[in-house]
């Protein structure tokens, strides 16, 4: 048996020390219950989690995007998801439903659809009229005029939004070590339970650095797949906002 | 080759594009016109109460320019726009060469059509060469015998191919209406649709784009529907001219030289504006009027003078026209200052119109107008009376042809 020892020994009470000294034993860096395989189940999780959020965002979002449709309903329904506690919802989940991978990550779900939502709505949206009536007006169809020119123009703001809900879902997903999964939660709550707080403290920051590394990458592919076009300063009427402030709108309201 | 050019010419022959014969065909201007576009009593209500457009009837003929003129808010555009089903109209039919544009599927249609919007529209995530061969594309065009057309095209409307790369972002307004052109011509469609496409560029620009378009209609011979509240501009492109009134009524619809020359009523008189009888002179050629002789003096002719200065002028009006080597025009040397040198008036090019002949008479420091030939160098002059003489005669003519 390599589970480390029960209670650490750490050469000082300042948790900020035990933090640094948890994180610079290599003997944590290993085996099934080591930060790489931890970290690797958390990536997980938030995969599976975004997957199944964008599967279910996306298409919303491009549908009442491009119609205006229901979009009154969207947004109050995308307030409302962002006012439910996760944890909450976790526990309602497993109640209903029991123990498992799955009740979990619906909950994480609920988390990571608005940001994703709004944003998908809101780039789409954002795209100027004179451009999609230049579009219909060339003769594109409906899906050519969503998939060929309001996606491209909208993408800065999409991809915002798929960002926020990125960020919160990796900083989430670690709740789920609440009902005996894995992930970098594990080492927040065992370590809680047994007060290591070295071992809190270091979880914690490879979370924050995990999502912090995710967030760097995501920038990157962002700035791959915006079209230069939309990147030189534009100033003509009738300009959509820009990317950031409607991440700003989408990350706020984030909880757990 | 034939059949790489009947690809880019008829991409969609296997759908019911209304395709025609214009390109091909090729008419003569303004001979053998015949319908290319009806409107049969069309009506549009935005709003229950009042009409943008009323039961409007009108025949666009084929390989000809037709302006729809009037003031703001008159339905033009609205008319404009339901010729490509991007309006629908609320009752009546249009036909685009016999067919009833709304039996055609709507996409079709519109990629039959280039369409070139006031604001160029163009999409600001494609460059230049993408943003022109968009229709191409959506008609399966393979994309390097796309992008290869798109590039000609921006040299057909005076862009280098430098800037096919650039994004729309990157050009000036009238660099971007010229790509909205290239746009709508790249699928070589037999029908242009025109809203007011040169408005955001300054009257230079302007008036070279227009000669620009009159140069390629020259060539194209397309149907083209221009839409303009300039009336200036209607008369210098239009074959035809219609006159729109407020509440999309049509006020009058004839040849430009007509609308100046016998507006129906005072609405139209009132929109031509005061100076329809000088823009009138745009429609006769001025060949009666004779060109005299000039002085001329290049450079180094014009030292001598200055060094002999004391001899008195030896022509009555006194007037020299300096030139260059090439005998192009540089300005005035008037007789009571020999040296200075008086920038010239406008030009007045062999074969141009009364319009021009006078204009180049009434901006001469001279009074002389300045004739050259397609060379730009100096034959001679006109003179005031013998213009305004021959405009007399041109008014006389008319009505002993009426
Ligand atoms: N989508 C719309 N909804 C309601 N009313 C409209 C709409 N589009 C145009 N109108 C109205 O219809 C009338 C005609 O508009 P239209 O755009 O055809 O005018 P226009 O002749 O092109 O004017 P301008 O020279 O200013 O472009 C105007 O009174 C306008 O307010
Ligand atoms: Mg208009």
């Amino acid at each position: 048996m390599s589970v480390p020892a029960l209670v650490e020994e750490y050469s000082s009470d300042n948790p900020l020390v035990q933090g640094y000294e948890w994180l610079m034993n290599p003997m944590h860096w290993q085996g099934p219950e080591g930060i790489p395989l931890r970290a690797l189940e958390h990536l997980g999780y938030t995969a599976l989690t975004l997957s199944i959020a964008v599967a279910i965002a996306v298409p919303i979002g491009l549908y009442v995007g491009h119609t205006g449709r229901g979009r009154v309903v969207v947004i109050s329904l995308a307030g409302v998801l962002r006012a439910l506690p996760t944890l909450g919802m976790l526990t309602l989940f497993v109640l209903l439903a029991g123990l498992g991978l799955m009740p979990p990550i619906w909950a994480l779900v609920l988390l990571a659809v608005p940001p994703i939502l709004a944003g998908t709505y809101a780039g789409i949206s954002a795209v100027s009229k004179d451009t999609v009536d230049a579009a219909r007006s060339m003769g594109m169809t409906e899906p050519q005029i969503l998939f060929r020119v309001e996606v491209p123009n909208g993408l800065p703001v999409i991809l915002g939004g798929f960002r926020a809900g990125v960020l919160q879902v990796v900083a989430t997903v670690a709740v789920v070590a609440y009902i005996n999964l894995g992930g970098l939660g594990r080492f927040l709550i065992d370590g809680l339970s047994v007060s290591d707080y070295g071992r809190v403290l270091g979880g914690a920051v490879v979370i924050a650095a995990l999502a912090i590394c995710l967030d760097i990458v995501l920038a990157g592919i962002q700035r791959l797949a915006v079209s230069p076009g939309l990147k030189a300063p534009r100033r003509q009427r009738g300009d959509s906002p820009t990317g950031r402030e409607t991440i700003t709108a989408g990350v706020q309201g984030g909880n757990s | 080759m034939a059949v790489s050019d009947a690809r880019i010419s008829l991409p969609d022959s296997g759908t019911s594009t209304p395709q025609v014969d214009a390109a091909s065909a090729a008419p003569a201007a303004g001979s053998g016109t015949r319908p290319m576009i009806e409107f049969n009593s069309i009506t549009k209500r935005y709003l229950e109460n009042q009409p943008a457009v009323e039961n409007l009837s009108m025949t666009i003929d084929k390989g000809a320019i037709t302006v729809f003129v009037g003031p703001s808010g008159c339905g033009k555009t609205t008319s404009l726009r339901m010729i490509n089903r991007m309006v629908e109209p609320t009752s009546g039919t249009i036909t685009v060469d016999g067919k009833d544009v709304s039996t055609i599927p709507a996409a079709s249609l519109r990629r039959s059509m280039g369409y070139v919007m006031q604001s160029a529209g163009l999409l600001p995530h494609r460059t230049v060469t993408d943003n022109v061969a968009t229709v191409l594309r959506l008609n399966k065009v393979p994309r390097a015998q796309a992008r290869h057309r798109a590039e000609e095209l921006l040299d057909v409307v005076g862009l280098s191919a430098r800037m096919g790369k650039r994004y729309p972002s990157q050009l000036s307004g009238g660099q971007q209406q010229r790509v909205g052109v290239a746009r709508a011509l790249a699928a070589d469609p037999p029908v242009l649709l025109m809203d007011e496409p040169f408005s955001a560029v300054d009257p230079v620009v302007r008036a070279e784009l227009q000669q620009e378009l009159l140069r390629l209609q020259r060539d194209l011979a397309k149907t083209i529907v221009f839409v303009t509240h300039d009336i200036d501009e209607a008369t210098v492109l239009g074959d035809k001219v219609a006159v729109f009134a407020t509440g999309g009524r049509l006020a009058q619809y004839a040849a430009a030289e007509e609308i100046l020359r016998a507006p129906v009523d005072d609405f139209v008189a009132n929109f031509v504006g005061r100076d329809r009888g000088f823009r009138h002179l745009a429609f006769s050629t001025a060949d009666s009027v004779p060109i005299h002789p000039v002085r001329t003096a290049t450079e180094s002719e014009r030292g001598q003078r200055s060094a002999q200065q004391s001899r008195p002028p030896s022509d009555a009006a006194g007037w020299v026209l300096a030139v260059d080597d090439a005998h192009r025009p540089l300005g005035w040397i008037s007789p009571a200052d020999g040296s200075a040198l008086l920038p010239g008036g406008s030009l007045f090019h062999e074969g141009q119109t009364l319009r021009r002949a006078l204009d180049a008479v009434l901006s001469s420091p001279a009074g002389l107008g300045v004739a050259v030939d397609d060379a730009g160098s100096v034959t001679g002059v006109v003179k005031a009376p013998e213009v305004l003489a021959a405009i007399e005669n041109a008014r006389r003519q008319r009505e002993g042809g009426l």
